[in-house]
């Protein structure tokens, strides 16, 4: 078969990842308003969180303020993020839904990537 | 209580363990049966015989049963039903003292449920359908050494079901080949390889050595790519001494998981590694050879969900559950019954997915569900639709044999994950829209093209076996 002669293969050059939808492209301005939308969905509390990426190997990076209990503004979620990202330019930015019925994050997501990702 | 006399002899068992009226405790642990009982048997006497023989009676009266209240610890069928489309057989309820079973003990459960009777001559075949485990003897066993929220901590993995994949071939790599094959896989995206079950330690790969090379791929992946990753290292060994041994082993290499069979290792075995984990921050993965032995003929043997809930009290972190879409045994409704029994804190009783009690499990750690067996990237909008994110699903064919290799299969897989759980996540419906979310993505990772272009035949359609009674 032509297809495993290997200059029909690609190589799979390794990737450093952060975890859940790094392997899609980066979130659009859209596309976080709708995870957003979800997180509230479910209940669950929208929560911020950015580190440097030289850092961010560890389980916890920096709270952002604190988790936004109650917001159901997917508009004022987005504008937590991009706060936060202009306060840290070049930090990894993470998108956190806290579930407090399991006592575990629900979701947890990189939205801004940081300097040299 | 008035004294009784001893009258020696043969009783029919429905004089004592056929009881209509009674009204099962909450501490009381029911089972239900499904009974095929032998022709020209009526159905109280065989049920009421089931009861007794499960419980504290023999065949014959014996005088020392007066020395004891025999009311408070027999046994009691309570109830039957007809098995809807099937004339033959009935459902037979039974209610069981707790005072019955040791605490903590699934062996002794099940060697009373399940012992003796199930040779019994009156009855032609015999199946148990389900158990109720009383919350107060829920309470006396340790179950999952951490559960899916501990899990999820420890290894920093939110929002999606986890990826694994099982090393091939089965049988017969080196152990540094081996640890190629982890590398691989886990630089590629995956956050779980396994050992196949039947990797224990034969003369082509000793134990030692798969742990040494398994290790140093799983560090070097986890440094190379941030992200934490994990190899379900076997323990299950020819005796508990050696299988401690090798839990110890695995935790000095700095491993996160190592994995047992329950069922070809027995439940004494399982209920001691599930202890050692918890005592020593140990995830483990359970796989269940032999149960398609127990629970595949739809008359006779032990129902998965029970041996699911066994398993949730023994103590596991991940059971294999089948897949409902691969090459492997499982009917859907019954699949997400059993399901929801091992991860949910209360599963109310519905027929129609199979669950016979309420079964309330308290503050027991919840259990993730495995899928694997025959999946590729095609299945992936069903996996997540049916089994959601508490759930690892593992593609062993379905990563290994992308034609670039077992990274590239990684990262295809791992893609199609994430395009799922973004689209289900933006109210997408998954099974309808399949073709457009893969593609979509494929438009950004030629690896998941190719790998939807390798797979796109291939499809597991048989009829299941053991389904549920429906008329």
């Amino acid at each position: 078969m032509t297809m495993h002669a290997p200059s029909a293969m690609k190589d799979y050059e390794t990737q450093a990842s952060l975890e859940t939808f790094a392997f899609l492209p980066p979130l659009t301005r859209e596309e976080i308003v709708e995870q957003a939308a979800y997180i509230i969905a479910q209940g669950w509390t929208p929560a911020v969180e950015h580190e440097e990426p030289a850092r961010a190997s560890g389980h916890y990076w920096p709270m952002w303020k604190l988790p936004f209990f109650g917001e159901t503004d997917v508009n004022a979620v987005l504008a937590e993020c991009e706060a936060c990202r202009q306060a840290y330019p070049g930090h990894h930015v993470r998108l956190v839904g806290y579930d407090n019925y399991t006592q575990c994050q629900g979701a947890a997501f990189v939205v801004f990537r940081g300097r040299g990702w | 209580m008035s004294a009784k006399k001893y009258d020696a002899g043969v009783k029919e068992y429905r004089e004592t363990y056929w009881t209509p009226d009674y009204v099962p405790l909450d501490t009381d642990l029911l089972a239900c049966f499904k009974i095929t009982p032998q022709a020209g048997v009526p159905r109280e006497e065989a049920a009421a015989a089931v009861a007794a023989e499960s419980s504290t009676g023999t065949w014959s009266t014996v005088w020392s049963e007066l020395l004891t209240d025999m009311e408070y610890y027999k046994g009691r069928a309570y109830a039957i039903e007809d098995v809807p489309g099937d004339q033959e057989s009935f459902y037979a309820f039974v209610a069981y003292p707790i005072d019955l079973f040791e605490e903590g003990s699934v062996v002794n459960v099940l060697t009373s449920l399940v012992g003796n009777v199930f040779g019994f001559k009156a009855v032609k075949h015999l199946r148990l359908e389900d158990i109720r485990f009383p919350l107060a003897y829920v309470k006396t066993c340790m179950g999952p050494p951490s559960g899916i929220q501990v899990e999820r901590d420890k290894l920093n993995k939110y929002g999606r079901p986890l990826l694994g994949c099982t090393i091939k071939p089965k049988l017969g790599l080196s152990a540094k080949n081996y640890g190629r094959a982890v590398y691989e896989c886990l630089r590629g995206g995956l956050d779980f390889t396994k050992d196949d079950e039947n990797v224990n330690s034969q003369p082509f790969m000793r134990w030692e050595n798969r742990f040494e090379f398994v290790a140093e791929a799983v560090r070097k992946a986890q440094e190379e790519t941030g992200e934490r990753k994990g190899h379900y290292l076997n323990v299950t060994a020819p005796d508990c001494e050696q299988m401690i041994q090798r839990a110890e082993f695995a935790k000095e290499l700095g491993q996160p998981i190592i994995m047992h069979d329950f069922l070809t290792a027995g439940f004494s075995a399982n209920t001691s590694l599930a202890k050692w984990c918890r005592r020593n921050g140990m995830l483990l993965h359970i796989h269940r050879a032999m149960h398609a032995v127990i629970d595949r003929h739809p008359k006779h043997g032990i129902h998965f969900r029970v041996l699911a809930k066994c398993l949730r009290l023994s103590g596991g972190d991940h059971l294999h559950t089948g897949t409902v879409v691969g090459k492997l045994e499982g009917d859907r409704a019954s699949t997400l019954g059993y399901v929801d029994l091992l991860r949910e804190s209360f599963i109310p009783e519905d027929r129609r997915r199979g669950i016979f009690f309420d079964q309330d499990w308290g503050s027991m750690p919840g259990v993730f569900a495995v899928a694997s067996g025959g999946i590729h990237v095609w299945h992936m909008p069903s996996l997540l639709t049916i089994f959601g994110d508490d759930s690892v699903f593992q593609f062993g064919g379905g990563t290994q044999g992308h034609p670039w290799g077992n990274a590239a299969g990684a990262a295809a897989n791992r893609v199609a994950l994430e395009a799922c759980v973004k689209a289900r996540n933006q109210g997408r419906d998954l099974e309808r829209e399949s073709r457009e979310i893969l593609t979509e993505a494929a438009r950004h990772s030629p690896e998941l093209g190719m790998a939807m272009e390798t797979w796109k035949e291939i499809k597991f359609e048989f009829e299941t076996v053991d389904k549920l009674d429906a008329a």
